[in-house]
């Protein structure tokens, strides 16, 4: 049995072995698909947004302040990301796993935010069955949520896996592939940012 | 370099198969998973002919006749033809582009058991008595509670969607092998047809099934948490639902029929002996199919009021495929000229092919007129076109390979001339079916009803498609029992049993060890194998010495997490119906429960650090001993 450990790590630790590569491949595909998902709940919510039941309009309920700070916690967790890619890159363990921390607090606090925004609306009749454009607003908004609240449980194991085994060919790249995860919900949030918070106030 | 990993666990018997993560097996998995649903959905097609062999009977009842149209179209095209086509898929590949497995191992095995209890799900509901009954294409309002109360359509939402995510993560899979993979000198512009159709196809799952995936979801948030995406009456709206559904079908059908013009390229060069006519425009044509596959989708909805210009747009569209297409059909046509040509049973199905294509396309040039499909849509004409496109091009394509990897496969040849009564018989058999509902429609028969009245002019032309059904379920049976029979003899197909074989797959024992190559083979051109035997070599150029090959490990967890969907499914199915414990919904908490399994496997892949296994080098040595 070897007990050398690697001291050094290679430049770039996420593509040093063939199944990094293939992992890294596979994940940009993945997202080329995840893409696809949610351009179909965009254009879902479009078709439908328009369509009240008599229920509240985007306008009434949508407070910018709110989303305002969601938003901003999003951006920035997607910054922090890139921070730990940075040290991961340097090798620095202890910073990568404290950028990751930071990450990982700023995205549960968009959750709980976003979750305190769907109580708040549910309080304001608002409901998932009240018009066929709460039932797009909760299933887009929602299906966003839920990526969010997957990649916190997955940044858990990962940071689980960082402490207890370190950082070498077989962890890196499930950092890269996290932050890559990250990224693209950053990317779709500006997107739901624009499309349904901005567009529902303007019209 | 010392080796000395912990021993790992290798199974043998059923355990081998439930953890197995070897292509090879993987392949033989879907292919006889495909192949049995392939046997459920000819069942139903035969009832479904026997109902209307004359007119007025009641072989079914109504609600029968309406389950056993949605349950063929569904098995057909998601359980059967996708599943035998990812069979090969996973068990040429890699063969073909000289790699030890596919990229993700793992990976593969979970989409074979994710499609795996999908597709049960989807049929345990005959056992249930709920069937789905809404069509294959599950259009709304009908699809909604409102008109479809019971459970059938939430047996298709939730069976197709975990089946699914089978196929997303095997399209990926096979793209990333495809890219990342190759053998030294394996070109893309080298890579054999079979593998380039695959290649195009995997794209067009990873653009096209996310949109299906949407589709079921919503469906499945208005009937189970009653959601208001296609409730018109709190402002939804049914015609989002034909378009998403088309988004995705449209491209499926491309799915299907690319890797069945890769095999019918395969067999008609091989069998011709001559290199494939035009390869490069063969390549291109087939991306430009891909590519105009996802740029046609309202062609299904010209009667759905979309407007003149959207129906011109989606005319013209859908005539440009017949171009790449006709490109194809004429490179096939001129492997053929002046090569030495061979009619084994692969190669009759693959010349049988290319007619029945040309008719299939052409009716499809057709159809895509927008005002002439006015009085085509929704009758027994559109049937016939897709069934010539589907059967005449994509079953006999997986015929054709059937019979010209089964060697590879399973070391074993089958038999010629049983092969070709089942041709004839099949052939034949599906001209008596469909040819005449061409007629049929153009005579005013609309699909998808139960029974028709006397003196119509129906009749005739009904009673000659049920024969014609039937002699295509008597050469079905045929070739299961030559396939059967097969396994009876030993296992001594040589490496290329053709003796012509050009690509990478017949360098190599039939069936392959479970190394594939013991030596990564060094590729030197199009059609590898066949460059070497013309140089006068009998083995391949390696491109690395022999030496210890890493193999991945088996693993149970993708059963499990099949389990776990499947669980989860049909909590969330019944979550309305079996009342509560303890305040929680039972349906509720068992999908919960279901999902916790999903979650936990992951959990403990990501966690279970497992670097595989070694071959050894006397180990290869001696299976090249034995085998050469």
């Amino acid at each position: 049995m070897s007990s050398h450990v690697e001291e050094t790590l290679p430049h770039e630790p996420e593509r040093a072995t063939l199944e990094g590569r293939n992992k890294v491949t596979g994940f940009w595909l993945f997202l080329g698909g995840e893409t696809v998902l949610f351009g179909t709940l965009f254009a879902a919510y479009l078709t439908l947004r328009g369509q009240l039941n008599g229920g509240p309009s985007a306008n009434d309920l949508f407070d910018f302040l709110l989303v305002a700070i969601a938003t901003a916690l999003l951006l920035t967790s997607s910054l922090t990301s890139v921070f730990a890619l940075q040290a991961m890159h340097a090798n620095k363990v202890k910073s990568l796993i404290v950028w990751l921390v930071v990450t990982l607090l700023l995205g549960v606090g968009f959750l709980g935010l976003e979750i305190y925004e769907f109580v708040h609306y549910v309080d304001h009749g608002h409901g998932f069955t009240t018009s066929a454009f709460s039932t797009s607003f909760y299933t887009l908004v929602g299906f966003h949520g839920a990526h969010v609240a997957f990649g916190i449980l997955w940044l858990l194991s990962i940071l689980y896996q960082l402490k207890f085994r370190g950082l070498n060919t077989t962890t890196a790249p499930k950092v890269y592939l996290f932050g890559m995860y990250w990224h693209f919900i950053d990317v779709v949030w500006v997107f739901i940012f624009t499309v349904v918070y901005l567009m529902g106030k303007v019209v | 370099m010392a080796h000395a990993h912990a021993p790992v666990k290798r199974y043998s018997g059923l355990m081998d198969w439930l953890t197995t993560v070897d292509h090879k097996k993987i392949g033989i998995l879907y292919l006889m998973s495909g192949a049995f649903f392939f046997l459920v959905g000819g069942f139903e097609a035969l009832l479904i002919r026997l109902q209307l062999i004359y007119p007025q009977l009641e072989v079914v009842s109504a609600q029968t006749y309406n389950e056993l149209i949605t349950m063929h179209g569904t098995t057909m095209i998601f359980l059967a033809a996708m599943p035998m086509l990812f069979g090969f898929m996973n068990a040429i590949i890699p063969l073909q582009i000289g790699a030890r497995d596919v990229a993700f191992p793992f990976v593969n095995a979970l989409g074979f058991w994710t499609f795996f209890f999908g597709g049960l799900l989807l049929n345990i509901s005959f056992f249930v008595g709920t069937v789905p009954d809404a069509g294959w294409t599950m259009y709304s309002p009908l699809a909604t509670n409102e008109f479809t109360p019971h459970h059938g359509t939430d047996y298709y939402v939730i069976g197709l969607q975990i089946a699914g995510i089978g196929t997303l993560i095997g399209g990926i899979n096979f793209l990333v092998t495809i890219i990342n993979m190759r053998a030294p000198g394996m070109t893309f512009m080298r890579m054999p047809m079979f593998t380039w159709a695959s290649f195009i196809t995997s794209a067009l799952i990873l653009f096209a099934f996310p949109a299906l995936t949407v589709g079921l979801a919503a469906l499945m948030f208005d009937r189970i948490f009653e959601g208001n995406f296609f409730n018109v009456a709190n402002g939804g709206n049914v015609v989002l639902w034909e378009h998403i559904f088309w988004i995705f079908g449209h491209p499926e059908v491309y799915i299907l029929i690319l890797p069945a013009f890769g095999i019918i390229s395969e067999v008609v060069s091989t069998f011709s002996r001559k290199r494939l006519f035009g390869y490069s425009s063969m390549v291109f044509a087939t991306i430009l199919i891909g590519f105009l596959g996802f740029m046609v989708w309202a062609h299904h909805m010209f009667t759905t009021g979309l407007g003149p210009i959207a129906n011109g747009l989606f005319s013209v569209a859908t005539m440009l495929i017949a171009v790449p297409t006709g490109i194809k059909i004429f490179n096939w046509l001129f492997t053929m000229w002046g090569g030495s040509i061979k009619f084994t049973t692969a190669n009759l199905y693959a010349v049988g092919f290319i007619p029945t294509f040309v008719m299939g396309g052409v009716t499809g040039v057709m159809l895509s007129a927008a005002p002439a499909d006015y009085q085509y849509h929704d009758t027994y004409f559109v049937v016939a076109h897709f069934h010539y496109v589907i059967v005449g091009g994509l079953i006999m394509g997986i015929f054709a390979g059937l019979h010209y990897w089964w060697p590879k496969m399973f070391g074993r040849v089958l038999n010629e001339t049983v092969g070709k009564i089942t041709f004839v018989l099949f052939y034949v058999g599906f001209h008596l079916t469909f040819f005449v509902q061409h007629f049929l429609g153009l005579l005013g028969m609309q699909r998808r009803v139960w029974q028709y009245l006397d003196g119509m002019e129906f009749n005739t032309l009904n009673f000659i498609s049920t024969i014609g059904a039937f002699l295509m379920g008597i050469g079905t049976l045929l070739f299961i029992l030559n396939a059967a029979s097969s396994f009876r003899k030993p296992k001594n197909a040589s490496n290329d049993p053709w003796e012509d074989g050009r690509t990478l797959e017949w360098t190599i024992s039939s069936p392959a060890p479970e190394y594939n190559f013991a030596q990564t083979p060094l590729v030197r051109g199009y059609d590898a194998w066949w460059k070497e035997k013309m140089d006068g070599k009998d083995k391949m150029v390696p491109a690395e010495p022999i030496g210890p090959i890493h193999m991945p490990s088996p693993s149970i967890l993708p059963f499990f997490m099949g389990v776990g969907l499947f669980i989860a499914g049909f909590g969330f199915m019944y979550m309305n119906d079996w009342g509560t414990i303890f305040g929680a919904r039972i349906g509720l908490v068992i999908g919960i429960a279901g999902l916790l399994t999903l979650l936990t496997c992951m959990l403990l892949r990501s966690l279970i650090d497992d670097h595989g296994f070694h071959i050894e080098e006397d180990e290869i040595l001696k299976d090249q001993g034995v085998k050469a």
